[in-house]
């Protein structure tokens, strides 16, 4: 990989943490309503996984959103304008947090029903199948969405239609306050994969972007190759609350002490230096930049206009009567 | 015009469309080596093959989640559920993603989905299996619900419904597939969101959908020997619904009976009633009748569940009681 494509993705990664720190702030300031989940700690996970897609193929998530929208190619300012409820946000403000997309940008959405976007994406592969496209569906996830019926009948229909979809579990070890133990018959996710007969592989590495991007460019690899779906589990880690206002007394705080150490964007930096692809300065640079970008981001959101409200009946139905 | 029944213009309009549009097909349990439950895509796997006319798993979510997957990426899923006792289980996906999906991101998704379902009780199935929810899917707003009542509607409804850039549910009767009726042959389309006269008359309304319509007819045709004149408006779309053809007749008339084979309580009957009270206030003469299924889990035995279920003379005494 070349060095500005290192340095674009290092700024993905602070973008991401910047304007999920922003947007934690603008909550707490009450300008962001409604629920908010934030990805710090799993930047690495999203990052990697799309910088390895190619431009026609699609990726589809659940609520935990944002820094997969910045991955995808959403500017920071339709991210930030949609959290603020505005008009100039990637759901003209009638989404919010959790239901963020961008078609332009083969982004599908920012699903909040756990699990419920799993057959969706079943069925955007099936359209790329259908049309013979040479496309892959990556459907993000997190690992208590593999205890719902929809994980189990979508990756049952994927197998048995051999759609080109890649399975992404994120598995940030909770769903919610409930670790997997509590929740899951099994320990690794990946083997609910094999109940399918699903080829799957589970990669300890996902606060590592280099890690993450070698294990998604196989199963992509393996998908684009004509084999059927795949699925990936990414061990990973939230340093932050399930959402806003959560007390957190699931978890020791020793535990996310420890967890902060392997944080994705010193991991990253810490390579890019050792291996001499960029200089501290470099990505001071980048850091200064990405964070400037999330300002102005906020001002954007907090300058754009509210939705006029005689455009609530818009969009009920693509063809009013 | 021939003379056909209700299976066959649906089986019609579904090929039509798919010899008109590559992009329509069609997935659900049994559709395909089998021929459908109620043989309504019987020669379809021959004609068309696998890709075309696809039978899934036993996985309602699925096959509704994967409709609306290919439908957004802009292909034409004609989904069928077995009967709408099923839809239960993909409930989320019916009403919860579906319906959202263009309005809650802005305008960018479109979801040009048919989910195609048979309802309706009186086939001594037992409670789980004779239910007419479909009251419950007309409440969403986003999703459009269509339960013709004539064959030739519901070939031209069918139509419409698959060329529609929106979702919509198709809601057949199980005991309307053997109904004979004319049917125009080759393009025939009924528009989706439009009420329809099905008999002219003017002493009474009586506003009814789908089985009920033929119901409404027979208790037309007896109150006609007594001397009573019944207007009878099909709703046909429940979602949007349609007022205008029910507020003229009732103008007219001054007094409505409603007729569905669904419960009375929150129901279509419900709805449509409070709509005239508020629409045509100053016209009412008497309370508007709700004609009904009774509500009981409906029991198998063949005597109890006919007494459950809305008859034609449920109808005559309801317009009786009005006039
Ligand atoms: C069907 C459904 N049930 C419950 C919820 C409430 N809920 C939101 S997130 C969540 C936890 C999901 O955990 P996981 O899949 O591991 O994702 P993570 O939040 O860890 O990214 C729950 C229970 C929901 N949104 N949908
Ligand atoms: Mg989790």
């Amino acid at each position: 990989m070349k060095k500005a494509e290192h340095l674009e993705l290092y700024r993905q990664m602070v973008v991401i943490r910047r304007l999920e720190e922003s947007a934690a702030h603008l909550y707490q300031e009450g300008k962001i309503g409604g629920f908010l989940h934030l990805y710090i700690g799993q930047e690495a996970v999203s990052t990697g996984l799309i910088s390895m897609r190619q431009p026609q193929d699609r990726v589809i998530t659940a609520y935990r959103d944002h820094g997969v929208a910045i991955n995808c190619g959403i500017s920071a300012n339709a991210v930030m304008a949609e959290l603020l409820g505005k008009e100039t946000g990637t759901s003209k403000g009638r989404g919010g947090s959790m239901h963020m997309a961008d078609t332009e940008k083969n982004f599908w959405g920012g699903h909040a029903i756990v699990g419920a976007h799993l057959p969706i994406a079943a069925g955007l592969a099936l359209g790329d199948q259908y049309e013979e496209n040479d496309a892959v569906t990556i459907c993000m996830f997190g690992d208590g969405a593999t205890n719902i019926g929809f994980f189990h009948e979508a990756l049952n229909l994927s197998a048995v239609w051999d759609l080109p979809v890649l399975w992404v579990c994120e598995n940030n070890q909770y769903g919610m306050g409930t670790e997997i133990k509590r929740a899951s018959a099994v320990e690794e996710m990946r083997q609910k994969a094999e109940g399918y007969g699903m080829p799957n592989l589970r990669t300890e590495g996902g606060m590592d972007i280099m890690q993450v991007r070698e294990a998604a460019g196989d199963a992509i690899e393996h998908i684009r190759s004509g084999k059927g779906p795949f699925f990936l589990e990414i061990v990973t880690y939230r340093f932050v609350g399930h959402s806003m206002g959560d007390p957190e007394r699931y978890r020791e705080k020793e535990e996310v002490t420890k967890w902060r150490e392997d944080d994705p964007i010193g991991i990253y930096n810490k390579y890019l230096v050792d291996e001499k692809v960029a200089k501290a300065a470099d990505l001071d640079k980048v850091e200064a930049e990405a964070e400037a970008e999330v300002e102005a981001a906020v001002k954007f959101a907090e300058e754009s206009p509210e939705p006029a409200l005689d455009t609530l009946f818009d969009h009920v139905y693509v063809e009013e009567n | 015009m021939a003379q056909i029944n209700t299976r066959q213009a649906i089986s019609d309009a579904l090929m039509e469309e798919m010899d008109r549009d590559e992009k329509v097909f069609i997935l659900g349990e049994e559709v395909g080596v089998w021929g459908g439950t109620y043989a309504v895509t019987k020669g379809f796997y021959d004609k068309y093959g696998p890709k075309r006319v696809r039978d899934t798993p036993i996985s309602e979510a699925a096959i509704i989640g994967a409709a609306i997957g290919a439908a957004m990426v802009g292909l034409r899923p004609v989904a069928e559920l077995m009967t709408i006792n099923f839809a239960f289980v993909a409930m989320d996906h019916i009403v919860n993603e579906a319906p959202k999906f263009h309005y809650m991101f802005g305008g960018q998704f479109k979801v040009p989905m048919v989910l195609r379902t048979a309802g309706g009780g009186g086939r001594q199935l037992g409670a789980t299996h004779s239910q007419t929810p479909d009251a419950i899917f007309a409440h969403f707003p986003g999703l459009k619900v269509v339960a013709p009542g004539t064959p030739a509607d519901a070939k031209g409804l069918l139509k419409s419904a698959i060329r529609s850039e929106d979702p919509v549910m198709f809601i057949e009767n199980a005991t309307l597939y053997q109904q004979r009726g004319e049917v125009p042959e080759g393009e025939h389309l009924e528009p989706i969101g439009v009420s329809k006269v099905q008999r002219p008359g003017d002493d009474v309304t009586i506003v009814t959908y789908s089985k009920m319509v033929g119901y409404s007819m027979r208790a037309a045709d007896e109150l006609a020997k007594e001397g009573i004149s019944a207007e009878i408006v099909d709703l046909r779309t429940l979602r949007p619904l349609d007022m205008g053809p029910v507020i003229e007749s009732f103008k007219k008339t001054n007094r409505a009976v409603v007729v569905e084979e669904g419960w009375p309580s929150y129901g279509v009957g419900s709805e449509v009633a409070s709509r005239i009270y508020e629409e045509a206030f100053d016209y009412v003469d008497a309370p508007v009748k709700r004609v009904a299924q009774k509500e009981v889990p409906l029991p198998y035995n063949a005597a109890l569940e006919q007494h459950a279920l809305p008859q034609v003379e449920d109808i005559v005494r309801g317009v009786k009681e009005v006039l």
